[in-house]
């Protein structure tokens, strides 16, 4: 198994500089400081070729943020993201342009990802052509060929984004970035603004795409049972980093941290009967603000002194697992 | 066997649209008992939200309620005026949105916006309505009322803005509660609480809800009767552990098998194939035809809800082959 993707130690924060008026308060003595969004932090994560990593959590935990990163589409600031060994935010000219098309990205909005006012022809075939993968005169015939790969009718790539239905047009989302001929595709909750019956033929469709073209994904999404089906590896990530790491069944089988064991305990199953929810306390703490220690402990019912002022860990638990939890090293 | 406390008979609401004509829901009729859950369960498109607002009257022009009744308690709110909708919207039945922000106006301070609430239906103090006011917030689990109240809806996380729309709708202790996708916007945990929440308010208050969702998992944790909608019509109503064990319809057959959990991991998934229709334009006979293995020249007719086993209505004229499941889903 070789590592396509090697992130290591990275960290991402947003700085809110001081507008005009905050800089000239301060310079008056009032206490105004530059906030600081830390939306990663110093995450280790390697992807294996052919392999799907499920990225789990939920909303502000950075897990988008990350994603982005390794689509290239934010520079860490911090650590490196290395595609086949070459740091991404290192190379130049011809190389990086031939690395940026590897990885390409799928969003989770196909209404605002594609441009409205572009036939699916062009949206689905600039690329390839500016990247000359096919001449401007073999386009048509390329896309078509795009198209039926993704269970699209080819005659349809005359047609502009606003005349398919969400299923579809996120499937010409698929089918953009499969045009250029990627290896690693990160699905940013691709099939969260689907129904039901249609987010299943889109499941579908990545689980036949995986097969079919080699891919290695990262899968991003909030729904436990999405990324169950589809993953052979989970990372769980609460506020910026990463609690939870190892095989899927080994994780459903038997989270460790507390906040796996929660959110598995609360997803919501298709099951006869009432059954009574039981919650976890309390709040996802804000990110500009993150506690101190365990980044969970506010929230965790076994947390104890040391949570509250030390960092766990992500350590490894089994072989191929890890997770960062105190608790692990207390018993 | 006392009345119902909601009896809504063949609704029909339709939008006239300058593309044609809409038939957003298309015959409804269901009834529920005073503490009962009903979960509406639908895909985008399928009327189950046009329902929820054709209850209270809150059809806004091109669209407007052709035929059909809603009984509540005895009267006819389709009938009624705007003077006396008013007078039970919010006292006698409220309605929670999707988005909190739809309800809380942004520019007003809770306590502000929930003694307004008060006065409207009763003529107390403003200090008695502020009391009110403290003792629903902390009904719904929100730490510290008294400092909550005085902040503005931007200070609240999502889920406390949920809080907040639920303590809104239970300031008049109504007998019904339409409750549209409440949750959808809400990390899981947070759904969680606000789940068990509303479970425990519900027990305790005996109010009726109506939860209408696109998720069957949350419906069938939380209701007492499940109906599913398609193509504005109830394709399939009975007690949720039915639905879920032993569905009639195929549609609702795909929908709980075209979830994740409950197939194999890793295997493709049990899919419905096609897409919904437009209501715009319908299929002749059985909106679900075109997407149904069970089809056959039978369906051109429409069919109608028929009781096919106790207490378990569905419109399929081929119900009797929902016990040997494998047929529908390849």
């Amino acid at each position: 198994m070789t590592a396509i993707m090697d992130i290591a130690g990275v960290s991402k924060r947003f700085v809110h500089e001081l507008d005009t008026a905050e800089r000239i308060a301060r310079a008056l003595g009032a206490r105004v400081e530059e906030r600081t969004v830390h939306a990663v932090e110093a995450v280790d994560l390697t992807i294996a070729s052919g392999e799907v990593l499920g990225l789990v959590g939920e909303s502000g935990c950075g897990k988008s943020t990350l994603g982005r990163m390794v689509a290239g589409l934010l520079t860490p600031s911090e650590g490196a993201i290395r595609f086949r060994g070459a740091d991404i935010a290192k190379l130049t000219g011809k190389a990086a342009r031939e690395s940026a098309l590897k990885v390409q990205m799928i969003f989770q909005d196909p209404m605002s990802s594609l441009n409205p006012r572009l036939r699916v022809g062009t949206i689905v075939g600039e690329a390839p052509v500016v990247h000359s993968i096919v001449t401007r005169a073999e386009r048509d015939g390329y896309v078509a060929e795009m198209l039926s790969h993704v269970g699209l009718d080819p005659e349809m790539l005359r047609r502009y984004p606003h005349q398919f239905s969400g299923g579809q047009r996120q499937r010409i989302g698929i089918a953009r970035a499969l045009a250029v001929k990627p290896e690693f595709l990160v699905c940013d909750e691709a099939v969260a603004a689907l129904d039901v019956s249609i987010q299943a033929q889109v499941l579908n469709l990545f689980m036949r795409l995986r097969e079919t073209f080699d891919l290695t994904y990262l899968f991003i999404s909030h729904d436990l049972g999405v990324v169950e089906h589809i993953s052979d590896r989970i990372a769980v990530m609460y506020l910026g980093r990463i609690v939870e790491e190892g095989p899927t069944e080994a994780i459903f089988a038997a989270a460790n941290h507390p906040y796996t064991q929660a959110l598995l305990a609360e997803r919501p199953v298709i099951a006869p009967g009432k059954r009574q929810f039981s919650t976890i306390r309390g709040e996802i703490p804000s990110p500009l603000k993150p506690p101190p220690g365990c980044h969970f402990h506010p929230r965790c019912p076994h947390a104890f002194a040391r949570c509250r002022t030390e960092r766990p860990a992500l350590r490894e638990i089994a072989p191929g697992r890890l997770s960062a939890c105190h608790l692990n090293e207390a018993s | 066997m006392t009345s119902p406390l909601l009896q809504v008979e063949d609704l029909c609401t339709h939008f006239f649209t300058r593309a044609g004509v809409a038939k957003a829901v298309d015959g409804v009729s269901f009834s529920l008992a005073r503490g009962e859950i009903l979960g509406l369960v639908g895909e985008s498109g399928s009327g189950k939200s046009v329902t929820g607002f054709s209850i209270l009257g809150l059809v806004d022009p091109p669209g407007r309620i052709v035929t059909g009744r809603v009984l509540f308690d005895g009267r006819d709110l389709a009938s009624l005026d705007d003077e006396k909708l008013r007078a039970i919207r919010g006292k006698r039945i409220a309605m929670i949105f999707q988005d909190p922000m739809m309800t809380l106006n942004p520019v007003l301070r809770i306590d502000t916006q929930m003694v307004e609430a008060v006065l409207a239906h009763s003529s107390v103090s403003r200090q008695a309505a502020l009391e009110r006011c403290r003792q629903v917030l902390s009904m719904v689990g929100i730490p510290a009322p008294d400092e909550r109240l005085a902040s503005y809806p931007h200070h609240f996380s999502g889920g406390m803005r949920q809080r907040v729309a639920i303590a809104i709708a239970l300031l008049h202790e109504p007998d019904l509660i339409i409750a549209d996708e409440p949750t959808t916007a809400l990390d899981v945990t947070i759904q969680a609480q606000i789940l068990a929440e509303v479970q425990k308010l519900a027990a305790q208050t005996g109010t009726a809800l109506i939860w209408i969702s696109h998720d069957l998992a949350v419906v069938s944790a939380l209701a007492d009767r499940i109906a599913v909608m398609y193509a504005g019509r109830i394709v399939e109503q009975a007690r949720a552990a039915d639905v879920i064990e032993a569905p009639l319809h195929p549609y609702t057959r795909g929908l709980i098998d075209s979830v994740p959990s409950r197939n194999r991991r890793g295997s493709p998934l049990r899919q419905i194939t096609g897409m919904a229709p437009s209501i715009l334009n319908l299929p002749k006979g059985c909106a679900f035809r075109l997407r149904c293995p069970r089809a056959d020249s039978v369906c051109l007719e429409a069919p109608s809800e028929v009781e096919h086993r106790p207490s378990q209505w569905a419109r399929c004229f081929h119900s009797h082959l929902a016990d040997a499941r494998a047929d529908v889903l390849a």
